[in-house]
């Protein structure tokens, strides 16, 4: 496969700076306004983009992205659109890596190896699965490295010592480290403890580690991309949507360049 | 039956019925839960847990309750010699008790200063209130707002018991919203907060663990049984919404091949309208809240609002364990709807003097369509899992009565 995430997260070490890592939901606030969203994440200086599925029930996610989950669910979007979504996307921009994130149900319901399939023939690199962890990795795991797709996997302040290395199993692509125990788009956790989890990830994985929840402002951004290989920011982008709708990207790109000036880009394509 | 052939030794390991149960959660939560489930281990094996447990069962509870024979009932129907068993007279009126007891002592053995839970209803909600006053532990409970709306009388118990009680305005405000609610507030309070899941779902240990305190259901049940008619019963009944009391009151008899096991689904308005909360009779595998198991779902997994005049078993999942028992076919699964069920709870009202909750009056319906076909040589017991008076409001409404 081509392999478009460790070259990125590559390239921005030889630059000197952390990987920016931007979410947003598919199909909020439509299906048809995602891909104007998407450019507007790579204009304004995403180097990699999550793809989040809307899901009925997204347990781990704080009010903004519950939101925007109910905004696509209720314009209609379905799994077909999806990954129409993201197969355009491809079209549009070959190199930049693109991930799935979300919920076991959606991506399971017609079979692990269905999904692999048509995520891979999308020209998605990765999954992010909330509620799989290692213990339950053969509902999708295998499907997944089957078909050349990166699965990566959530690491969190919970994950000790000991856990880590079950973490680590079966995981590629990077590490996302889940700053605060708690639910996104909630508060941020302190800078200090941010370090000494990155250090002790980096302990046990030669992996990139990029690190979310939480993550608002360019200050924040820019202090976290000192310690780790990538920052990522969703919920924020989020509010940006729920607030201007389908005449949301202008913000986006404008926040999104905001943050990746943070990091320490010269310049924007 | 030897024990490799025993359906009792359920789940494996790694917390599996079959290709059901397991332990899909977020990382954060995931050493919680393995935490909780060597802390169960150690419990089980703990004579002082298990006495301080059954104390309370008998004194607090008030167990065992009777296997009482509905003479009237049988008489009316006609066929099987019908039983019930009057979990209706527990302490708080419902066999929700008895796992919030089981729960609240693994919560002191872990040392954990805050319980949260979610309710439907209201009933798992005031059990939990319960104990945690009982127990002089901070409780906060999570409801649906339109459930709340709905459920007034238990939300002010659940506050006189000292409890938070917490309107949740996501989703479609129901007991599926509840549960997300708590989970995320569980996720963000790991260190200190312990979850009283109020059914047999949710991660391994939980279906394991609900299972096992009310399983002192099935057990009473046996005994009584044996003592009464010297044998055991033809055909257990019982409902089905997450399916603690039913899973209670099946566990201790699975291996008993000569006894007959139903479980009874809520049907709403009917099948066939969709607007039901039968997760087996219309519903297909999939993940949800931690465990996989049946669900109403559409086509893209994504999970549709389920429908029952029981708030109770208005939930659009399943346990896992009973899943397994359908896959299997140790267990039958019949539907029920609205109307039987309110047809039955108000023929029982009038033969017993006995009010059934709307949940229970789901079981008795099924056992009204079943005892007419048996001998009157042949045994029923039904579990009668709560007491009606907190669905006076909604019956009544039903019946286009008002008070």
């Amino acid at each position: 496969m081509t392999d478009r995430i460790s070259p990125t997260f590559a390239t921005c070490r030889e630059q000197g700076r952390a990987a920016l890592v931007c979410f947003i939901t598919g199909g909020d606030p439509t299906p048809n306004d995602t891909g104007a969203m998407l450019d507007a994440l790579v204009a304004g200086g995403a180097d990699l983009i999550e793809l989040g599925m809307p899901f009925t029930d997204p347990m781990a996610d704080g009010p903004a992205i519950q939101k925007a989950n109910l905004r696509s669910l209720g314009a209609g979007t379905t799994t077909a659109d999806i990954l129409e979504i993201a197969a355009s996307f491809r079209q549009r921009h070959p190199q930049v890596p693109l991930i799935l994130m979300g919920y076991a149900n959606p991506m399971i319901r017609r079979g692990s190896d269905w999904f692999a399939d048509v995520a891979k023939n999308a020209g998605v690199d990765g999954v992010i699965c909330v509620d799989i962890p290692t213990e339950e990795d053969g509902e999708l795991g295998p499907a997944l490295r089957e078909a050349g797709l990166h699965f990566i996997r959530l690491a969190t302040p919970t994950t000790d010592k000991a856990r880590l290395p079950a973490v680590l199993q079966g995981s590629s692509g990077f590490l996302y480290y889940v700053s605060v125990a708690g639910i996104t788009g909630k508060q941020q956790a302190a800078q200090a403890s941010i370090e000494e989890a990155v250090a002790h990830l980096k302990s046990g994985t030669d992996l990139p580690v990029a690190v979310g929840f939480g993550v608002r402002t360019p200050e924040q951004a820019a202090a976290i991309g000192k310690v780790a290989d990538g920052v990522v920011v969703g919920s924020a982008i989020v509010d940006i949507i729920g607030e201007h709708g389908a005449n949301a990207a202008p913000h986006v790109r404008e926040y999104v360049a905001s943050l990746r000036t943070a990091l320490g880009a010269e310049e924007v394509a | 039956m030897t024990i490799q052939n025993s359906l009792r030794t359920q789940p494996d390991e790694q917390g599996h019925f079959g290709q059901f149960g397991g332990r899909y959660v977020a990382e954060t939560l995931m050493p919680l839960i393995l935490d909780l489930e060597k802390e169960y281990r150690k419990a089980k094996q703990d004579p002082a847990f298990e006495e301080e447990f059954q104390y309370l069962l008998r004194q607090y509870v008030g167990r065992p309750n009777p296997l009482y024979y509905a003479q009237r009932l049988t008489e009316e129907l006609g066929g099987a010699k019908i039983y019930l068993k009057r979990e209706e007279l527990n302490h708080t009126g419902a066999h929700k008790i008895n796992n919030c007891i089981g729960q609240i002592l693994l919560a002191k053995r872990m040392g954990k200063t805050r319980i949260i839970a979610e309710t439907g209803a209201g009933q798992h909600g005031v059990a939990t209130a319960t104990v945690a006053a009982l127990f002089n532990i901070p409780c906060t409970i999570f409801m649906g707002a339109l459930d709340v709306e709905r459920q007034q009388p238990n939300v002010f118990r659940m506050k006189l018991l000292g409890a938070e009680v917490r309107a949740v305005e996501s989703g479609a405000r129901t007991l599926k919203d509840a549960m997300n609610e708590a989970l995320r507030d569980w996720v963000a309070n790991v260190h200190d907060t312990f979850y009283i899941i109020g059914t047999v779902a949710g991660p391994h240990p939980y279906p394991e663990l609900v299972r096992d305190f009310q399983s002192v259901i099935g057990k009473e049940t046996r005994e009584q049984i044996l003592e009464a008619e010297g044998r055991l019963p033809d055909s257990i009944i019982a409902c089905v919404g997450g399916g603690s009391n039913a899973i209670g009151m099946f566990h201790p008899f699975l291996d008993d091949p000569e006894v007959e096991i139903i479980g009874v689904e809520a049907a709403g308005y009917g099948l066939e309208t969709g607007q039901h909360a039968a997760s087996i009779a219309g519903g297909f595998p999939g993940v949800l809240h931690g465990n996989k198991t049946f669900l109403l779902q559409d086509e893209d997994g994504q999970i549709t609002e389920a429908h029952s005049i029981s708030a109770g078993l208005d939930y659009p999942g399943i346990g896992p364990e009973h899943a397994w028992l359908h896959e299997i076919g140790r267990v039958r699964y019949e539907p029920v709807t609205d109307d039987e069920a309110l047809a039955a709870f108000q023929k029982l009202c009038k033969l017993e003097g006995i009010i059934p909750a709307l949940e229970s009056s789901h079981a008795l319906a099924a056992v009204e369509k079943i005892a007419p076909t048996m001998g009157k040589d042949k045994i029923i017991v039904v579990n009668l899992s709560g007491r009606g008076d907190k669905d006076i409001f909604t019956v009544a409404k039903a019946l286009g009565v008002e008070i």
